[in-house]
């Protein structure tokens, strides 16, 4: 996006937006699942893939750039494909009674 | 349509399911689907912006994604539950170095092949370096004292918040000269001056994530934990603000929120504000520990323990980091299913803030198969505490501690606890006397109904199990 004097403050209104609906949903989540929710949401923090890749294609950069970002994206999918598993691995293993008393 | 509008759309529909995936961890019956769509919303994310680029460099991008994917598989396959709270702290220092390098990255490009900064986007840069490295090195320190690499206990030295605060300043004076440099400086040779203000960041950086970390003991390690991942998610804010993209600033909230409650939450479980837990390196002090408590504890055998257990019929289990520290979370649950055969009502009781990161305790037990149904909060149990007959506490101290709620002079006071010490009988399972993380004695241990069964917490309940079925 084009950052000029239009779309910064729409940058913000989205930042302030997206803070108060976050701060609304997690309230929400009960605390047996709170380790869930910090791998989670650490998984959802990988999102600065996102920049990782943009970074990666500038065009007419050199060799440190390509390191770099590279680099960062190493780091960002360890985080984003680790935390998705391990909490998934987590949340498997929350089980209701019923179900319980039907595998043993 | 453009592909510009479309892309913009598929960003929003990410953005949609990284909410829908949050709201659907409210309940354990929708987590697991919940996360899977969290995890579509972040492949709509990649390949919308693989789309959108005009230049991949393909192989080096599937170089990162296949070491970063094989990394973190085996990663999340192989870490034992014990080990979560450090496994987690890992992956959130990785988060911040990833946006550390996505700033950098950006600074080199811009300063290399435009030789331009506006002002904002050079704010936004410094700010993504410096929340990354803060987060990075943070969670390192974090990881070390969790994984035990590192001690525990707080490290603290004189004048410790002076240093903090020279090197807050020195930060700020850098950010204003990294942020002021002008185009024509950087064309005209003032590029080295440049990139050394951008290592000088990184640097700072990570020094102050090490040392507002390193005095904060293990028992206040949920808290940090909390606030370092609010830090890796405004890290991915200012990246977002970098490239004007609108899912990171998104999905950078969101997790920076959550961070934020859940900080919140485990303060007020504490009864301690957030700047108390950051700067006082609790337990390290010896000044106020509170009234010293003496008396006499009954000590019983397993088999004492046994013949109570036997004859309850309302039993709450009180896990805390011991129960965690000596894995007997499987015993634990074996001995709670024999109770259950004997018709005893069976509940476990979790304090906030038991263990070394919030729902610590939950997690463990759903390993042993607990069903949550059968795990409860303090308010549940505490308004009924009389009525239940024995209350089991293994390997919990500071959430049990009477004193926070009879003892005005403890540092423990008006940290809500739950309060096994009204139940008809306590069983405390415990190594030693010794105080707990806290370093606060402990009047419930010398309370009449209190019972202390000695040892290791998995051998204790290893032979009430082994009593049981015989």
């Amino acid at each position: 996006m084009e950052l000029n004097a239009t779309t910064i403050p729409l940058l913000f209104f989205v930042f302030i937006l997206a803070m108060s609906l976050g701060i609304e949903l997690i309230k929400k989540v009960p605390s047996q699942l709170h380790t869930p929710l910090m791998s989670g949401s650490n998984a959802i923090s990988g999102i600065t893939i996102v920049g990782a890749l943009i970074a990666s294609g500038r065009q007419g950069s050199g060799i440190t750039v390509t390191v770099l970002a590279t680099l960062a994206v190493i780091f960002a999918v360890i985080n984003v494909v680790g935390g998705y598993l391990v909490t998934d691995r987590m949340l498997e293993m929350f089980k209701s009674r019923d179900k319980k008393g039907g595998k043993q | 349509m453009s592909p510009e509008l479309i892309r913009g759309l598929c960003y929003i529909v990410a953005s949609i399911f990284f909410v829908l995936g949050l709201k659907m961890l409210s309940s354990p019956l929708t987590a697991r689907k919940g996360n899977l769509v969290s995890a579509i919303g972040m492949l709509i994310a990649v390949v919308t912006t693989l789309t959108a680029m005009t230049e991949v460099k393909w192989v080096w991008v599937l170089v990162g994604v296949g070491l970063g994917s094989a990394i973190g598989v085996s990663a999340a396959r192989l870490v034992r539950m014990t080990a979560m709270p450090e496994m987690v702290g890992l992956f959130n220092g990785f988060g911040g170095l990833a946006s550390l390098l996505v700033g950098w990255s950006e600074f080199h490009w811009k300063w290399a092949a435009t030789g331009e900064f506006e002002l904002f986007t050079i704010i936004a840069i410094f700010l993504t370096i410096l929340i990354g490295g803060v987060t990075f090195s943070g969670s390192l320190v974090a990881f070390g004292k969790l994984s035990g690499t590192i001690t525990g206990r707080p490290v603290l030295y004189k004048g410790q918040n002076i240093v903090k605060a020279v090197i807050l300043i020195t930060i700020l004076v850098l950010g204003i000269f990294f942020c002021a440099q002008k185009p024509d400086q950087l064309n005209a040779g003032g590029t080295t001056d440049a990139y050394f203000l951008l290592i000088g960041t990184v640097v700072l950086a990570f020094v102050l994530g090490v040392l507002s970390t390193i005095p904060i003991g293990g028992a206040d390690m949920p808290v940090v934990i909390c606030l370092l991942n609010s830090y890796s998610g405004l890290a991915v804010c200012a990246a977002g603000f970098v490239f004007g993209n609108n899912v990171l600033i998104v999905s950078g909230s969101l997790v920076g929120a959550s961070g934020i409650i859940l900080t919140n939450i485990m303060c007020k479980a504490m009864n301690r504000s957030l700047a108390n837990v950051l700067f006082s390196g609790f337990g390290a002090a010896a000044s106020s520990k509170g009234r010293s408590y003496q008396g006499q504890a009954r000590p019983v055998s397993a088999e004492d323990a046994y013949l109570i257990l036997e004859a309850a019929r309302n039993v709450v289990f009180v896990p805390g980091y011991g129960m965690a520290a000596a894995q007997a979370q499987h015993v634990v649950r074996e001995l709670g299913e024999l109770l259950d055969e004997n018709g005893a009502e069976v509940k476990y009781c979790i304090h906030p803030v038991a263990g070394r990161m919030p729902g610590h305790m939950n997690v463990l037990l759903a390993e042993a198969n607990v069903p949550y149904e059968l795990l409860v909060e303090p308010q549940d149990v505490n308004p009924t505490m009389e009525m239940v007959d024995v209350a089991v506490v293994i390997g919990a101290n500071d959430v049990v501690n009477p004193a926070a709620r009879d003892d005005k002079s403890s540092p423990l006071w008006g940290m809500p606890i739950i309060e096994v010490d009204r139940a008809r009988i306590c069983i405390v399972l415990k190594r030693s006397l010794n105080p707990g993380f806290a370093g606060v004695d402990n009047p419930l241990f010398f309370k009449e109904n209190t019972r202390m069964l000695f040892g290791d917490a998995k051998a204790s309940v290893g032979s009430l199990v082994s009593e049981f079925k015989q």
